[in-house]
């Protein structure tokens, strides 16, 4: 294990952390916050930190292999997030630092789960720097640190692929650095583009930009108790649309953007995807109006909540426009469903993805095929390519260690007492990075009654999702520090 | 600049990571899955896994916006098909490896110009050509040319009593009446571009330009001229024997083919009716012993293992044959070999890549001076680079001692109308002339480049 390489990415990130800590410091000072302070010393602080562990680790071979690239995604994410908590808690909003460290993790994985009983009390600053995290951590940072520094190493391509979620991750353009500028590109325009249309709506500009934030990096902190409920039905649609765009492959948008329209359309995975989510939205408003009535007014308004609610479940954003957890019985069960599924590889959103579940679904019929005709040969193939059968069977071990870390979690929280709904969906809610779950964690709820354990192990619980658990878990195992 | 390469075997692999380290866009395809996750995992550049002549895969890989295109696939065939089909989909330039020897004569023209091939690149026959021009001049260790062969630059050790231990090269010049310029000089794992105050050292190894008939009297004063060799055995009855027992043959050498098997034997012995081709092993000792290998001018081991090579020619050494060359084509052997005293090694990978990348550098810069030629030196640590001067280069009508020249870069030679000058402080370039550069550590792209 090279140590050095290691320590000296983490501090790289950190001091990238304290320039971007710069920016909600001057949204601050434009609203003449004395927040602003706290977020400049918390900005300082990242970058002394990182540039001692820079200069500490400047010396020594820049090659990075696999585990390198595990080990550094891994740490500068909790890195990230450790510093990151300090606005919330030197400014006293958030005044237990467990509290401070779930909410800034909560932000990075793109989460959304909040432990703020009452958002009111952040500042225009904090807000910013709360919904800012989703966006930074929706592409994640180092791909980010990629696009701007000249790779030192060619290896580069295995912190691309620690960080990047899904079973395979793919190049665009020969050259890492050219592929994490154009996914950035795409990303930024994506934004840009919501927050226009947003401000079409009548939405300040403050506002608009920080559901862009949230909604491209799928990650859903609201800015209204509420959440998205109070603004109009134009808003909340653009959303919508915004929500389903990021929870696709990003790759696809490259492949239109060069005129291969028709192999970006050919993709088994954006089709299995949006089938999904109309066959869910058409369930949930078949299901509402023959239980509940006309509860909301009009057929377009539960038709407009349906398609809101699926569409920021699956994506794993988790805003919200009405409680869900007043819909019946099998709406809620079927959103408890998608939570899990989430959405494509290489998309901004958490869960399982549609193409793990894909190539489960083609693993499966092959295995059975061969009970039938045991001698029969046959090969999974996605997206037109032969999948290899190492590909199929690391996916078997990461369903496999999916389930072992979703129980471990689920034992550990419900030492809390709370009832099984409230626990197994802030479980499911955190490892998929959805946000708001069902009962007392539902979309008007929040995580602030859970104890302090069960907040630390809910915070790693979503940097496990967000990084697809093997990361993580390697850098806690000590063999991966172990001298070669 | 894009470059799309077919084939990532041995040759594929080394051109990869060459183009690579020059910053190249490159895609690799390869049938083998293995390979392309292995070449992903290592180089910064995007694999395909497919077959490199189906046009679905050419497209994905981008071929059409490609400038460079190169197949170096196992099968000639595919080569051509697939370079074939890169042209029409819009690749500029395309070079497809083809070995086949009768693909390499005359109707290699026709399909050249029928394919559109830029360039028809054969390993076997480079590593023979270059075999071939060592054996002509045995006291080199390797021989590079520039200019059609009118400029060339010799690599030779000094030996552990050489008389110029300890001389500085200003000595050089004026004890040694003969006009030779030392370009670099290898010592260890250092590289230096020596100045006139640089003191060699036995056991160095050192390029030099000359004119040839300056060489072999500088060889003869130094005592260590060697002249060419007559009696040449070789080992192992690949293509690259073939073709440099043809070359052999052609200049009146004599030449023994060993070849372990028979049906291989029987081929050369169609192809070579002069040479003798044995079918024995060519490991055994008592054979070689009994086929002459005292009485041998050189003794070259063209078997398909690097090792067998290294060490069949470190027996031939001792045996007191004059010169031994050894095939070795992974790089880590041939450290090895050379801390064993075997300094004379070639590889046909490496002769490969060193065109390829010259060529890459030219594409690459068509508007200044273009680089003709290109040779990696020293284990890559130094070029030698050929450059053609257009009229609008800065370095024109400058004394050469006048030019602000960059560190560790060193004119070598110039060919002006087909003669050469070993260059002098007084010398000047002028437009149209051939200039031959040697660097260390620095990528030149340009003429230009080496001014500071």
């Amino acid at each position: 294990m090279n140590k050095k390489i290691v320590f000296y990415t983490v501090g790289r990130i950190l001091q990238i952390e304290g320039i971007l800590l710069l920016l909600p410091t001057v949204v601050s000072l434009i609203y003449r916050e004395k927040t602003a302070l706290h977020l400049f010393l918390s900005a300082l602080i990242a970058a002394t930190v990182g540039a001692i562990l820079m200069f500490l680790n400047r010396k020594g071979d820049r090659k990075i292999f696999a585990r390198e690239g595990f080990a550094s995604v891994a740490l500068s994410w909790i890195m990230m997030s450790a510093i990151g908590a300090l606005p919330f808690y030197l400014s006293g909003a958030i005044p237990s630092y467990t509290s401070a460290f779930f909410e800034t993790v909560s932000g990075f994985t793109t989460t959304g789960a909040s432990i703020l009983p009452d958002i009111t009390v952040l500042s225009h600053g904090l807000l910013f720097w709360r919904s800012f995290t989703h966006w930074v951590g929706g592409m994640g940072v180092l791909v980010f640190i990629m696009a701007i520094f000249p790779s030192e190493s060619g290896r580069s391509v295995h912190i691309m692929r620690a960080e990047m979620p899904g079973p395979i991750v793919g190049k665009l353009v020969p050259k890492v650095r050219e592929t994490a500028k154009i996914l950035y590109l795409i990303y930024i325009a994506m934004t840009v583009i919501m927050t226009v249309l947003l401000m079409f709506g009548k939405m300040s500009l403050f506002d608009s930009l920080l559901h862009a934030f949230g909604t491209a990096g799928t990650g859903g902190f609201g800015m209204r108790p509420d959440s998205v409920g109070g603004y109009s039905p134009y808003c909340q649609w653009v959303i919508t649309v915004f929500m389903l765009l990021c929870g696709i492959n990003f790759n696809l948008y490259y492949l239109i953007i060069i005129g291969r329209f028709r192999s970006a359309v050919k993709s088994s995975e954006l089709w299995c995807y949006l089938a999904i989510v109309a066959a869910s939205i058409i369930a949930v408003v078949i299901n509402i109006t023959a239980t509940l009535g006309n509860v909301y007014d009009s057929l377009s308004a539960t038709i407009r909540h349906s398609a809101f609610q699926v569409v920021s479940v699956m994506t794993t954003t988790g805003f919200s426009t009405v409680d869900f957890n007043l819909w019946p019985e099998f709406s809620k069960t079927l959103l408890l469903v998608l939570m899990f599924i989430g959405g494509c590889a290489g998309s901004t959103a958490g869960g399982l993805k549609v193409s793990r579940l894909i190539l489960m679904v083609k693993t499966v019929r092959r295995d059975l095929k061969r009970l039938i005709h045991p001698r029969s040969v046959n090969t999974v193939k996605f997206e037109g390519k032969t999948v290899e059968n190492e590909t199929v069977e690391s996916l078997g071990s990461y369903f496999m260690i999916y389930a072992v870390v979703f129980f471990v979690m689920l034992m550990v929280v419900s030492f809390d007492r709370f009832n099984l709904t409230t626990t197994f969906s802030a479980v499911v809610a955190c490892f998929n990075n959805v946000g708001p779950g069902l009962g007392g964690v539902g979309p008007l709820g929040n995580f602030s009654e859970f104890s302090v354990h069960s907040k630390w192990f809910l915070s790693l619980g979503m940097l496990l999702g967000r990084l697809e658990i093997f990361p993580i878990l390697l850098t806690l195992s000590p063999s991966t520090w172990a001298k070669k | 600049m894009k470059i799309v390469i077919v084939g990532c075997g041995k040759i594929g692999a080394t051109i990869l990571s060459n183009l690579t380290s020059e910053g190249h866009n490159i895609v690799a395809i390869d049938s083998d899955a293995e390979v392309i996750t292995e070449l992903t995992n290592v180089y910064d550049v995007m694999g395909i896994c497919g077959n490199g002549a189906d046009s679905d895969i050419l497209d994905e890989a981008g071929v059409g916006s490609a400038e460079l295109f190169i197949a170096v696939s196992n099968s000639d065939e595919l080569n051509m098909l697939s370079c074939f089909l890169a042209r029409k989909m819009g690749a500029k330039h395309t070079i497809a490896r083809v070995r086949n020897p009768e693909y390499n004569d005359k109707s290699l023209r026709f399909m050249k110009e029928n394919l559109e091939l830029s360039m028809a690149i054969n390993p076997e026959l480079l590593a023979a050509k270059e075999l071939f021009n060592i054996l002509k001049f045995p006291s080199a260790v390797k021989i590079e040319k520039f200019s059609r062969g009118n400029l060339e630059m010799i690599e030779f050790r000094l030996g552990s009593d050489s008389a110029l231990d300890g001389m500085t090269l200003i000595d050089l010049r004026k004890n040694h009446r003969a006009k030779v310029l030392v370009c670099y000089v290898r010592r260890g794992d250092e590289v230096f571009i020596p100045n006139g105050t640089f003191i060699l050292k036995s056991g160095d190894l050192i390029g030099l330009t000359a004119k040839s008939t300056e060489l072999q009297k500088f060889f003869k004063s130094l005592g260590v001229y060697k002249k060419q060799a007559k009696n040449v055995m070789i080992l192992g009855g690949g293509k690259v024997s073939l073709y440099l027992s043809e070359m052999l043959l052609e200049a009146g050498s004599s030449v023994k083919i060993i070849e372990k098997n028979k049906e291989v034997c029987n081929t050369l012995s169609e192809a070579l009716p002069k040479a003798v081709v044995l079918n024995g092993d060519g490991a055994e000792h008592e054979l070689l012993l009994e086929e002459g290998l005292e009485s041998l001018d050189a003794f070259v081991s063209l078997t398909g293992m690097d090792e067998e090579n290294i060490l069949l020619s470190i027996f031939a050494s001792n045996q007191k044959v004059p010169k031994t060359i050894a095939k070795v084509d992974r790089d880590e052997l041939v450290n090895l070999a050379e801390r064993l005293g075997l300094d004379c090694v070639v590889s046909a990978k490496r002769m490969t890549a060193n065109v390829l990348l010259s060529y890459a550098r030219a594409l690459e810069n068509s508007l200044g001076s273009n680089v003709e030629t290109l040779y990696k030196l020293a284990d890559g640590k130094a070029e030698a680079l050929e450059f053609n001067v257009k009229p609008d280069s800065k370095v024109i009508g400058i004394p050469l001692k006048e030019l602000a020249i960059k560190k560790g870069i060193l004119i070598a030679g110039i060919i002006r109308d087909r003669k050469t000058v070993i260059p002098s402080g007084d010398d000047v370039i002028k437009a149209h002339d051939n200039v031959v550069v040697i660097a260390a550590d620095q990528g030149l792209r340009d003429l230009d480049g080496i001014l500071r």
